[in-house]
């Protein structure tokens, strides 16, 4: 039996990024927040000091900063007509868990999604007509346009202190920039990080090849940076334990260098760790939510009472939240009807390894989100009449890490253990380079979210169940990014290439990107989406759903600048309208 | 009878209204919110919530303990309770125990209180303080403050001491001086009491003659130097240098932590800039004092080489490979007057056991300083400290790994008896 506490007018489900961004633009406003977290609170110097932060068994495979699958876990199958089973260790995708969310762990890579990528089904059904499309493809308009939300990721990259360079101010294209993203109302906060070697080598190979590379715009900064809140950060000293890590140096943008310092200190705010949100309550017309229920570290269960409820857990828990609390109709792969668990999709990345002999990278020279890119095969960038697919990505030579347990690449051939290994592993170390493709993945009648009929979760709650493969025209497109970047890479010289596009079925056991989207997607019409376009659930007008839940497809970038930028658009029009008139903002 | 009675009476009345008020124009108006706010004010320059506010307590209840090289000391209770706190006494006791050291009933106070330096404020001042004191929550919380071992319990030994180290009265103004600079001399001298900490005590735990604010040893920190001593002192600090560090807890040169972050979060960051400017006027003022800068020791020394490769190891990497920092998060090492005082013990310390930086308004992140003490040897951080007090322009001591132990000694003591 919960005990009911005192209402609040603010809860936040989930402290990461949109949960912190949400708490301080709601304290903003005189509202008291409350934010409930399902993990331990973090801080830099305390939970992850340069001291120690950098141990890659700790972090990296043992995967510290992340839930316990004994947390809590998600079945998976390839097909409706399979059989889902619990992930036991997690692998293609590592889900956060505690203060700061993904912000914690994240490689830093700070991307806006291209104009087209907004309104994707108008703009391809108009460039190739409808026939070009896979029949049983879902992808929809999102119900916002980039003018729309450019100025909200100016607020983020602000807040970040992003460092890069414009490719597109107010519509000018600029000299190396990306040329092909949206226009930008003024240049990044800082200037781009300092490259390594190999990100210089492949960018003047690919400029030989008459492509526009660019430095990816990075959440690790190249300078100090003051923030709008007076929050400082530091320059990145590319160490390389950027992703799975929390940064020692202050240097990464994450809710803990951006915002929280300002947010703990606020009387109208306050953060409950490890404490579990186990469902939404409605009132008895489920059209209003009246606060969470948690369960707290002892086990004990609280009501939290509230007026406005903020979902901002990880993409999967958001979706599981809304089914386990009865909110919005589920999705039902069998009629195509539903929007709770609909258009789950997924990012399609692949890789090009090249071994060198008269080069050394020095490749632990490392920074998460450092690189050269082009992103000539993102997106809509590039008519794919001839190809016969849809979508693209983006390709470029990061370098985030040497990490010696998870990067010592060798030859195909060589053995994969023994004095052999140890000889190719030191030969190769230094002089190896590995050249990644972003692709996107688009959304289909039968990759959905729903509720596991057999596992439950330590609350006897049922598991969230993902069913999900890759498509042929998703694996089209990556074997042509592959081999366009293949064509870069050999331009450098390489004694030896190796292309690793995605092939086959999705498989959850090897890493591939944690960019999981959809589920609760927005949109303009409620038959084919769970929120409005911003961000609030079309049946229960106080719910606002935050994150990479509401994209109705994904793009060919990292989803962080376009996760927040949504945020704030939605945080914008709840200041302006909500909060004077509560109800719904899009009549239905 | 009555109306005799009356008759008599009336004049009596009339004769007390006009005392009375002929004694409210000398007395402020306790009543006034001016005087109250005011109050507020120099309490908060007087930093009375450091030591009579325990952290996370009811404001002003008392019991915090405050170590003193002669013992314990534990801070009373002034909320307005009757039984407990300061509700029962006049303003005359009031005053006489902030700025004489004699409390109620005539005892001694210990100058753990700093009446040696309240007594420089004006009647006016510390009457406003205990307006406002009499408007925050009375708590019923009996302290009894005097926990000191024999013979230092004996309060009449406070006779002694006071004829031999206190010099009561108000501040007088130097009328050579602008008004700024005696504002601020008013303020540093009396409310703010800095010399309690930055000026060196002797064995009695007087101050020593003729060294004032050339910085002190205590509670295992080293409150700096802040003459204008240009190696260790303030010399090449600007006055906005300094009134943006008492404002927002830091600077070019550092980031306050450890009890000047408590100063800074209780009491200068709430104070006006005009007052703030003053201060750091009066400071700027101040002849330099202490050391001229010793030899720096050659970095061909095996210490400073071996510090070098723990510095380029696990230093570098925030405050930068020239220890040049990086304003507002990390303290910058080189040409830092804090790094090059006489004692390393606030130096030691912070490798030892970490540290975490003021946060304010003005400058809210708050970075902090991992903890070192489980990773590197004594010798190590000897080493370290000795390096970076010595390399790219510094000049200081070395430090012993027999500091650095006798502070991680002392560390585990503090851990152990904090409650």
């Amino acid at each position: 039996m919960a005990t009911k506490l005192p209402a609040t007018d603010v809860v936040t489900i989930g402290l990461g990024w949109t949960g912190s961004i949400v708490a301080k633009s709601m304290t903003d406003a005189g509202l008291r927040v409350v934010s409930i977290e399902r993990g331990p609170w973090r801080d830099t110097a305390t939970d992850f000091p340069p001291s120690y932060s950098p141990d890659e068994l700790r972090y990296a495979l043992r995967l510290d900063l992340f839930v316990r699958p004994a947390q809590t876990t998600i079945t998976f199958r390839n097909r409706p007509d399979q059989t889902a089973l619990p992930i036991r260790e997690w692998g293609a995708f590592l889900l956060p868990n505690g203060v700061g969310g993904a912000g914690v762990h994240w490689n830093g890579q700070t991307w806006r999604f291209l104009p087209t990528d907004f309104v994707l089904k108008t703009h391809l059904t108009q460039r190739y007509g409808a026939k070009f499309l896979p029949d049983d493809m879902t992808i929809q308009d999102w119900g916002v346009t980039y003018d729309e939300l450019e100025p909200y990721y100016d607020k983020f990259e602000y807040l970040c202190g992003t460092s890069g360079t414009a490719g597109n101010l107010k519509g000018q294209i600029q000299p190396f920039g990306n040329p092909f993203e949206g226009p930008r109302s003024r240049p990044y906060p800082t200037p781009p990080q300092k490259q390594p070697y190999g990100p210089v080598l492949w960018a003047e190979a690919a400029k030989e090849m008459g492509y526009q590379p660019f430095p990816q715009p990075s959440g690790n900064l190249s300078q100090a940076y003051t923030n709008p809140d007076g929050i400082t950060l530091g320059p990145c000293t590319f160490c390389g334990f950027c992703e799975r890590f929390g940064c020692g140096n202050y240097s990464k943008a994450s809710p803990q260098t951006t915002i929280l310092p300002l947010l703990m200190r606020r009387e109208n705010f306050e953060a409950r760790t490890e404490c579990e949100v186990t469902r939404i309550n409605l009132d008895s017309t489920g059209k209003r939510a009246t606060g969470v229920t948690y369960v707290d570290s002892q086990g004990r269960e609280w009501e939290q009472p509230a007026e406005i409820v903020f979902l901002c857990a990880f993409q999967m828990f958001n979706v599981q939240l809304l089914l386990l609390s009865g909110i919005g109709r589920p999705y039902d792969v069998s009629t195509g009807k539903g929007v709770i668990g609909r258009n789950y999709s997924y990012q399609v990345t692949s890789s090009v390894q090249a071994f060198f002999d008269n080069k050394i990278f020095n490749t632990f020279i490392a920074s998460g989100a450092i690189g050269m890119i082009i992103d000539n095969y993102n997106g809509d960038n590039f008519d794919h009449g001839p190809h016969g697919f849809v979508g693209g990505g983006y390709m470029g030579m990061n370098q985030p890490n040497a990490r010696p347990i998870e990067m010592t690449p060798t030859p195909p051939g060589t053995p994969k253990w023994g004095a052999a290994w140890k000889k190719a592993a030191r030969d190769n170390y230094l002089s190896t380079i590995v050249a990644d493709t972003h692709g996107s993945c688009y959304s289909y009648r039968d990759c959905y979210l729903d509720l596991d009929p057999t596992y439950k979760d330590r609350f006897g709650r049922p598991l969230m169940r993902l069913t999900f493969d890759f498509h042929d025209n998703e694996l089209k497109m990556s074997q042509f990014l592959t081999d366009r970047l293949a064509e870069i890479v050999q331009r450098m010289g390489p004694r030896q290439i190796v292309k690793l596009p995605r092939v086959g079925h999705f498989n959850v056991v090897p890493y591939q990107t944690t960019h999981t989207c959809g589920g609760a997607i927005m949109g303009a019409d409620p038959a084919t989406s769970a929120l409005n376009r911003y961000l609030q659930s079309w049946d229960v007008h106080n719910l606002f759903v935050m994150g990479a839940t509401a994209f109705p497809e994904n793009a060919g970038y990292n989803p962080t600048d376009t996760v927040a930028a949504l945020t704030y658009w939605s945080l914008d029009a709840i200041h302006k309208q909500y909060l004077k008139n509560p109800g719904p903002l899009v009549p239905t | 009878m009555r109306s005799g009675a009356l008759r008599l009476a009336l004049p009596a009345l009339a004769l007390v209204l006009i005392v009375s008020m002929a004694a409210r124009a000398q007395t402020p108006n306790k009543q006034s919110f001016e005087v109250i706010e005011h109050g507020r004010y120099m309490a908060t320059a007087a930093d009375c919530t450091a030591c009579h506010t325990v952290k996370g307590g009811q404001p002003f209840a008392g019991g915090g303990a405050l170590e003193t090289p002669f013992g314990v000391l534990l801070a009373p209770n002034i909320t307005p309770d009757l039984q407990t706190g300061i509700g029962g006494w006049t303003d005359d006791a009031f005053v006489n125990a902030v700025q004489n050291g004699i409390g109620h009933g005539g005892i001694y106070l210990y100058p753990a209180m700093p009446y040696t330096y309240y007594s420089k404020m004006t009647r006016a001042d510390v009457i406003a303080i205990r307006a406002y004191l009499d408007t925050v929550q009375p708590v019923h919380n009996r302290v009894v403050a005097n926990q000191l071992p024999f013979p230092f319990n004996q309060r009449e030994t406070m006779v002694g001491w006071n004829a031999l180290y206190f010099r009561p009265g108000d501040f007088k103004p130097d009328p050579s001086q602008s008004e700024e600079w005696n504002r601020g001399a008013y303020l540093v001298e009396g409310a703010e009491h800095c010399g309690l900490c930055h000026t060196p005590k002797n064995a009695m735990g007087g101050d020593e003659g003729g060294r004032a604010m050339q910085g002190s040893a205590l509670q295992n920190w080293y409150a700096p130097d802040l003459t204008g001593n240009r190696h260790a002192g303030l010399g090449d600090w600007t006055v906005d240098d300094i009134v943006l560090y008492l404002k927002t807890g830091r600077n070019r040169y550092d980031i306050a932590s450890g009890p000047m972050a408590e100063a800074v979060t209780n009491s200068t960051s709430h104070l006006t800039d005009a007052d703030l400017r003053a201060m750091a006027v009066y400071l700027k003022s101040l002849p330099p004092g202490g050391r001229a800068a010793p030899q720096p020791i050659s970095d061909q020394d095996p210490a400073m080489q071996h510090g070098r490769a723990i510095y380029d190891n696990q230093c570098a990497a925030c405050h930068g490979g020239g220890g040049q920092g990086i304003v507002g998060l990390f303290p910058r090492l080189s040409a830092a007057p804090l790094v090059q005082q006489e004692q390393a013990a606030s130096l030691i310390r912070v490798v030892l056991e970490g540290s975490r930086a003021v946060a304010t308004a003005g400058a809210p992140t708050g970075p902090a300083m991992p903890s070192f003490a489980w990773q590197l040897p004594d010798a190590d951080i000897a080493d370290v400290i000795t390096y970076i007090r010595n390399a790219w322009g510094n000049a200081a001591p070395a430090v012993s790994a027999n500091d650095v132990g006798k502070m991680r000694q002392a560390l585990h003591r503090e851990a152990q008896q904090a409650p």
